[in-house]
């Protein structure tokens, strides 16, 4: 029988976070090596475990997994949430890239200059909502389905899902002018495995704090 | 039949030129709509044709392809680069990712302001020595094989021959220290497809220099 992943990182959501909702997606239960001190991280490093020298890692099926969008395939892929041929992984893709590069102003948030967060709320706002939003309420609008892609739950739908709900931490009404993105939402977080993972006591992290981001430092500062 | 792909981007490597290299590679033919002025991207916008506004866009089997990684990966899925089974995408993908993040700074490099470029450079000079480069030496080094993973060519070796390139333009003696490497490159360099790719006169594109800037600049601020 296979061991659990075991996931490598601080104890914060940072890039780490979608392949904690991923798994939890898949119904994947994991366990968690969380990264304290920048000893922690050189005794993973000078033992050859991280293959650039950096976290995310993730030990799964032998492997010791670097690189947060291959650790997002190999587990979709895995666990059925990319799609049923080549069409449906690139559109999947797709609506994953360009959610990633929404979720990373979210991820970098923390560590800006306090006098610079303000003004960045207002740009992830701007973004998601004259950008991103539009394009997938259209295309739920469209067919009409509980999910962006092949009438299934994908990697898309928990990307996607993490953004809107870490986005609405920051801006409360920010799906206010997309109907079908509300309904989708909360359909998507009654879907049974994501529906446990929101609830209190999962491995879902709290949006990141002062020591989430004064423990960042301390471990990879040099 | 199905017509050639149709690259949209502005003249200059930027965040295409990986995709060039990989079609060329792959053997395919491909055409480009070279994006001049703005108006050129304000109507790819206004005709629905970018996902998420933004170039990179490929039109390619009926789609328009938009963010750099999905085209890739589906060049390499419909062209056989992408490994034979999820362990050895897994590797490919882990390789990819790492060469993507310093080829972000190889990329962006000519586009920084001047007072930027020797610290960046600096910069992409340390971590290809220090992290990357070592990293896929070691892992030709473990196997003895001709190319990164399941001993075939995948989009990681054309990715890494590119980058490899790429920085050494940047950083004459860069690839000193590591053999394999310039074993490697010189090997896929001496794929027929990939070496029409280097020859003058393909679509391969020079080093981004300051007239791409100044389009870029035009295009996207």
């Amino acid at each position: 029988m296979a061991a659990r992943p075991k996931l490598h990182y601080p104890n914060g959501r940072g890039r780490m976070e979608s392949v904690r909702w991923v798994l939890a997606a898949a119904g994947v239960e994991f366990d968690e090596e969380f990264l304290e001190t920048k000893e922690q991280l050189h005794k993973l490093q000078d033992g050859n475990h991280l293959l650039f020298q950096q976290v995310p890692m993730v030990e799964i099926d032998g492997m010791k997994l670097v690189q947060t969008r291959c650790i997002l395939h190999y587990i979709a892929e895995k666990h059925h949430l990319f799609g049923k041929d080549l069409k449906e992984r690139t559109l999947i893709d797709m609506y994953v890239e360009g959610t990633l590069d929404l979720l990373e102003l979210l991820i970098m948030h923390p560590f800006l200059k306090p006098e610079d967060q303000q003004k960045e709320v207002v740009n992830m706002a701007q973004k998601a909502i004259i950008r991103y939003f539009p394009v997938f309420e259209k295309v739920l609008r469209n067919h009409g389905q509980n999910f962006l892609v092949g009438n299934q739950l994908s990697l898309a739908d928990v990307i996607l899902l993490q953004t809107i709900l870490a986005l609405e931490e920051k801006i409360p009404n920010i799906l206010s002018a997309f109907p079908f993105l509300q309904e989708y939402t909360v359909k998507l977080s009654n879907f049974p495995t994501i529906k446990r993972f929101l609830e209190p006591g999962s491995k879902k992290k709290p949006p990141p704090d002062e020591i989430y981001v004064r423990t960042v430092y301390n471990i990879f500062m040099p | 039949m199905a017509g050639k792909p149709i690259l949209h981007y502005f003249d200059g490597r930027a965040r295409m030129e990986s995709i060039r290299w990989l079609l060329a590679a792959a053997g395919v033919e491909f055409e480009e709509k070279i994006m001049k002025t703005r108006e050129d991207l304000e109507k790819l916008r206004k005709d629905g044709s970018l996902m998420f506004q933004q170039v990179p866009m490929v039109e390619i089997d009926g789609m328009k392809l938009v963010q750099t990684r999905a085209i890739l990966n589906y060049i390499a899925a419909k062209y056989n680069l992408y490994g034979k089974d999820i362990k050895e995408r897994a590797l490919i993908d882990m390789y990819s990712e790492g060469m993507a993040d310093l080829n972000e700074m190889v990329l962006l490099y000519p586009y920084l302001p001047s007072r930027d470029k020797d610290g960046r450079l600096t910069q992409i000079k340390e971590k290809s020595r220090n992290r990357y480069f070592p990293a896929f030496e070691k892992v030709l080094t473990s196997h003895g094989q001709d190319y990164l993973v399941g001993n075939r060519l995948s989009k990681a070796d054309v990715h890494l021959t590119e980058l490899l390139y790429h920085t050494e333009e940047l950083d004459s003696t860069v690839l000193a220290n590591f053999p394999l490497l310039k074993a490697l490159r010189t090997r896929v360099s001496n794929l027929p497809t990939v070496k029409k790719f280097l020859q003058p006169g393909s679509q391969r594109k020079p080093f981004d220099d300051r007239k791409c800037v100044e389009i870029a600049r035009k295009l996207f601020s």
